[in-house]
C-alpha cells in the first residue's frame, strides 16, 4: 500500500523519455519538461522496478491494520442448483476445496441456499463436503439477489470462512460480487489455477489485463478471500460412498429476506447442444476468411462428429452464435478432442480450451500463440490441409 | 425516468504482452475503443427514453483520454457525460473501482434505472456492476436477455440462468447488466458529432466525493494485489509439423488414428 511519488530534481530529458515509453499504460506524460503521472496508472511499479534509478518512488503507506487470519476457517463452496438440481461445477470446486482444504487443514462446507433442498444436501457429502449448510426458505425458491445475498451473508457471519469458492455461472457472476462488495473483499473472476500458502492466501491465478498475461493474484489483507471457477476447468473427485460429514440446517431472521424483485416466471431453456459438453469440438478463427468457407469446415465436423465454435471475433462477425464462443467472455471447454483451424491462440481463448485432452491446431505462423497450448501443431495453410485432411479421413473411415 | 449507462474504454487488441526474459510488459501501440458490450447498454436506455422520454447520463472512469467514449455516447444521443479521473484512484482493483464508481453516482444525484453492459472486454469480470449496485443499496439483475415491459415504478425483464429463463418485475431504482444482442446498438451520427463535438464532459475527481477516506480509492482501497505477472505456459512436450499439404494432412489423420480419436 502507498503511492508513487516522482523525483523530479532527478528527472533529466533523456530519462523522461525513457519513462514516458517504459509505462504499459501511458500513464506517464511528459508535460514541458515535468514528469508528471496520470489517472490511467495502474501501480505496476514498473516504471519503479525498470527505470532509471531512483526517479521514481513508490512511498509506502502506513501498515495496513491486517485481520486476525485465525477466525477465518474453512473452504466453503457456494452450490449452484435449480430446484435442488446441482450444477456439476459445484462437485469441481468441492473437488478443488479438498485439496486446498488439506494442505492448511481445514474443513471444507458447501453453502445451499433454496426451497425444498434438503434432501439435496447429502449427495454433497459424497464429493468433498465436511459440512453442508442449508437455507430452506420460501423466499429462496427462485434467484432473487437481495434474500440470497442476506442468507450467504448471514452464513459468512456464523462461520467464518476463510476462503469461498463459487461457481462462474451467471447467478454466481451475479451474487458472488454483491457478497465481496458487502464484506469489502477480494473477488477474483474466472480463476485457472488454485492453490494455498501456509499462512492461508489463496494463490489465484487468472489471464489478466486483456492480453497474452497471466497474473497471480492473493488477497491478503481481507477475509473471507473469493474466487470464482468456470465450468470444467477444476475435477471433482470421484463419488465417495462412505459419508461422514454433517447437514446442518440454518435459520435466519425472515425480515431480512425481504425484495424489491418478484419473479414472474421460470422457464426452462430450451435444450440446446452446449460446446462445454462436446466430445469433439472444430474451433475457428480470424484465419478463415470468408463465411462460406464454413461448409469445409461443417464437412470436417461431420466427419467427426464434432460441434463447431471458435473465437470472439467469430462471434462479433456473427458468423458463428455467441453461444459457440470459447474464452473468457465465452465458454469454457474440456472435449476430448479439439482442433483449432486460423486461431492464434490469445490468452483470452486458451483459458476456455487448454483442459481439453487432445489440442491438434492448425496455423500458418509459427509464432502463433496457440501452438503454446497445442499437443500437436500443424504449421500450414489450413486451405491448403484441410481439404487433404477431408479426404484421408473419408478413406480412412471407408477402410 | 433518468437513466445512468457505465461505460469503459479498453484496449483495442489484445496485444499486450510479457517478455519472457524481464517480465515487463510489452505494448505495441495498443489503440482504444469502447467496450463494446456498453455498446448494448446505451442502446437499451435510447430505446427506453424513446418510450418514456426522461434524461441518459453517460459515466466512465479512466485517464483523460476516456472522454473519447463519452463523446462517442454523445454522438449516439446521450444527454450528459461524466469523466471520473483522478491519480488517486490509480492501481484500482474491481473493489475500488465500484466504490469510486458508487461514490461518484450518489455525487451526481438520483437514478432511477442503472445500464451496464455485461463485462469488460479487457477485465472480463463482469463484477463492477453488481458490486456498484451493492454500494448503492439497490437490487440489480445480471445478463438480461430482454425488456418485456416498462412501468412507471418498475420494469419487467427476463435473465438468463444457467438453465432456466427467469422473467422478473423489479421496482426502481435498479442496476441491470445487458447481454449482447439484446438490441442492435445504432451507429453514431454524423449530424450529432458535429451537434456535439462541443459539448462539455462533467470531470468527477476525489476531492468531489462525499466519502474522504483515501485508503478506500486506488491501491490503497484494493483488497486484491497482483503478486507477479508473467507470460503463459508453453507446453514443451508438443509435437510440430511443417512441410506440404498432403504430408501434413496425412500426419494429422495418422495421429487421429493412433490416439484412438478417429
Amino acid at each position: 500500500m502507498g503511492t508513487l511519488k516522482v523525483n523530479q530534481h532527478l528527472v533529466t530529458p533523456e530519462n523522461l523519455v525513457e519513462l514516458v515509453k517504459i509505462c504499459p499504460f501511458n500513464a506517464l506524460e511528459d508535460n514541458g519538461g515535468k514528469l508528471e503521472i496520470n489517472a490511467g496508472c495502474k501501480m505496476c511499479k514498473i516504471c519503479v522496478k525498470r527505470g532509471p534509478a531512483g526517479v521514481m518512488e513508490f512511498v509506502e503507506d502506513e501498515v495496513k491494520k491486517s485481520i486476525d487470519k485465525d477466525l477465518w476457517k474453512g473452504i466453503a463452496v457456494y452450490v449452484d442448483h435449480v430446484d435442488g438440481v446441482i450444477h456439476p461445477v459445484t462437485l469441481e470446486l468441492l473437488g478443488k476445496a479438498k485439496e486446498l482444504a488439506e494442505k492448511v487443514d481445514y474443513p471444507v462446507y458447501a453453502l445451499f441456499l433454496g426451497h425444498g433442498i434438503a434432501g439435496e444436501a447429502e449427495e454433497l457429502l459424497h464429493y468433498g463436503a465436511d459440512k453442508v449448510f442449508v437455507y430452506d426458505k420460501e423466499e429462496l425458491k427462485d434467484f432473487r439477489i437481495e434474500p440470497y445475498t442476506a442468507a450467504f451473508e448471514d452464513f459468512i457471519n456464523k462461520i467464518k470462512p476463510s476462503s469461498i469458492l463459487v461457481g462462474a455461472t451467471t447467478v454466481g457472476r451475479s451474487l458472488a460480487p454483491r457478497i465481496a462488495a458487502r464484506f469489502r473483499t477480494g473477488l477474483t473472476a474466472d480463476c485457472t489455477v488454485l492453490d494455498i500458502k501456509e499462512n492461508t492466501d489463496l494463490i489465484q491465478i487468472r489471464p489478466a489485463f486483456g492480453g497474452n498475461i497471466m497474473a497471480q493474484i492473493k488477497t491478503p489483507n481481507t477475509r473471507p478471500q473469493m474466487a470464482t471457477v468456470r465450468y470444467k476447468v477444476m475435477n471433482a473427485i470421484p463419488r465417495n460412498e462412505e459419508v461422514n460429514g454433517e447437514i446442518i440446517i440454518c435459520e435466519m431472521e425472515a425480515s431480512k429476506l425481504r425484495s424489491n424483485i418478484e419473479v414472474l416466471s421460470v422457464r426452462l431453456k430450451e435444450k440446446e447442444e452446449s460446446i462445454s459438453d462436446a466430445e469433439t469440438i472444430i474451433a475457428i478463427g480470424r484465419g478463415v476468411k470468408s463465411e462460406k468457407d464454413l461448409v469445409m469446415v461443417r464437412e470436417l465436423a461431420d466427419l467427426l462428429g464434432a460441434q463447431i465454435a471458435g473465437t470472439r471475433p467469430m462471434v462479433e462477425s456473427g458468423w458463428l452464435d455467441a453461444k459457440k464462443q470459447i474464452g473468457l467472455s465465452g465458454r469454457t471447454v474440456k472435449p476430448r478432442l479439439i482442433i483449432t483451424l486460423g486461431v492464434s491462440g490469445a490468452v483470452q481463448f486458451a483459458a476456455g480450451m487448454n483442459g481439453s485432452d487432445y489440442i491438434f491446431a492448425v496455423n500458418n505462423d509459427e509464432k502463433a500463440s496457440i501452438f503454446n497450448v497445442a499437443h500437436y501443431g500443424i504449421v500450414g495453410d489450413l486451405y491448403e490441409v484441410l481439404p487433404e485432411l477431408i479426404e484421408r479421413i473419408k478413406l480412412a473411415k471407408e477402410a | 425516468m433518468n437513466i445512468l449507462v457505465c461505460i469503459k474504454q479498453v484496449p483495442g487488441s489484445n496485444k499486450v504482452e510479457v517478455d519472457e526474459k524481464t517480465g515487463v510488459l510489452k505494448r505495441d501501440g495498443v489503440d482504444s475503443k469502447m467496450n463494446p458490450y456498453d455498446l448494448f447498454a446505451l442502446e437499451t436506455a435510447l430505446r427506453i427514453k424513446e418510450v418514456q422520454g426522461g434524461k441518459i447520463t453517460a459515466i466512465t472512469m479512466g485517464p483523460k483520454q476516456a472522454e473519447q467514449v463519452i463523446k462517442e455516447a454523445y454522438m449516439m444521443g446521450v444527454d450528459e457525460g461524466v469523466l471520473i479521473s483522478d491519480r488517486k484512484f490509480g492501481g484500482a482493483d474491481v473493489l475500488a473501482t465500484s466504490y469510486t464508481i458508487s461514490q461518484s453516482v450518489k455525487k451526481l444525484g438520483k437514478f432511477d434505472l442503472i445500464l451496464c453492459g455485461k463485462q469488460t472486454t479487457d477485465g472480463d469480470t463482469a463484477q463492477v456492476g453488481p458490486e456498484m449496485a451493492e454500494y448503492l443499496n439497490i437490487p440489480h439483475i445480471a445478463n438480461v436477455i430482454k425488456i418485456n415491459e416498462i412501468k412507471n415504478d418498475a420494469i419487467v425483464v427476463e435473465m438468463d440462468m444457467p438453465n432456466t429463463i427467469e422473467r422478473v418485475n423489479i421496482k426502481f431504482p435498479c442496476l441491470l447488466t445487458l447481454e449482447k444482442d439484446i438490441f442492435q446498438p445504432r451507429l453514431p451520427s454524423y449530424r450529432r458529432k458535429m451537434a456535439t463535438k462541443d459539448q462539455a464532459i462533467m470531470t468527477i475527481s476525489f476531492a468531489d466525493l462525499e466519502d474522504q477516506d483515501i485508503m478506500k480509492y486506488g491501491l490503497n482501497g484494493s483488497p486484491t494485489q497482483v503478486e507477479r505477472i508473467f507470460p503463459p505456459a508453453v507446453n514443451t512436450g508438443r509435437e510440430m509439423f511443417r512441410g506440404h499439404a498432403a504430408d501434413l494432412a496425412g500426419t494429422f489423420s495418422d495421429k487421429l488414428i493412433e490416439l484412438k480419436l478417429l
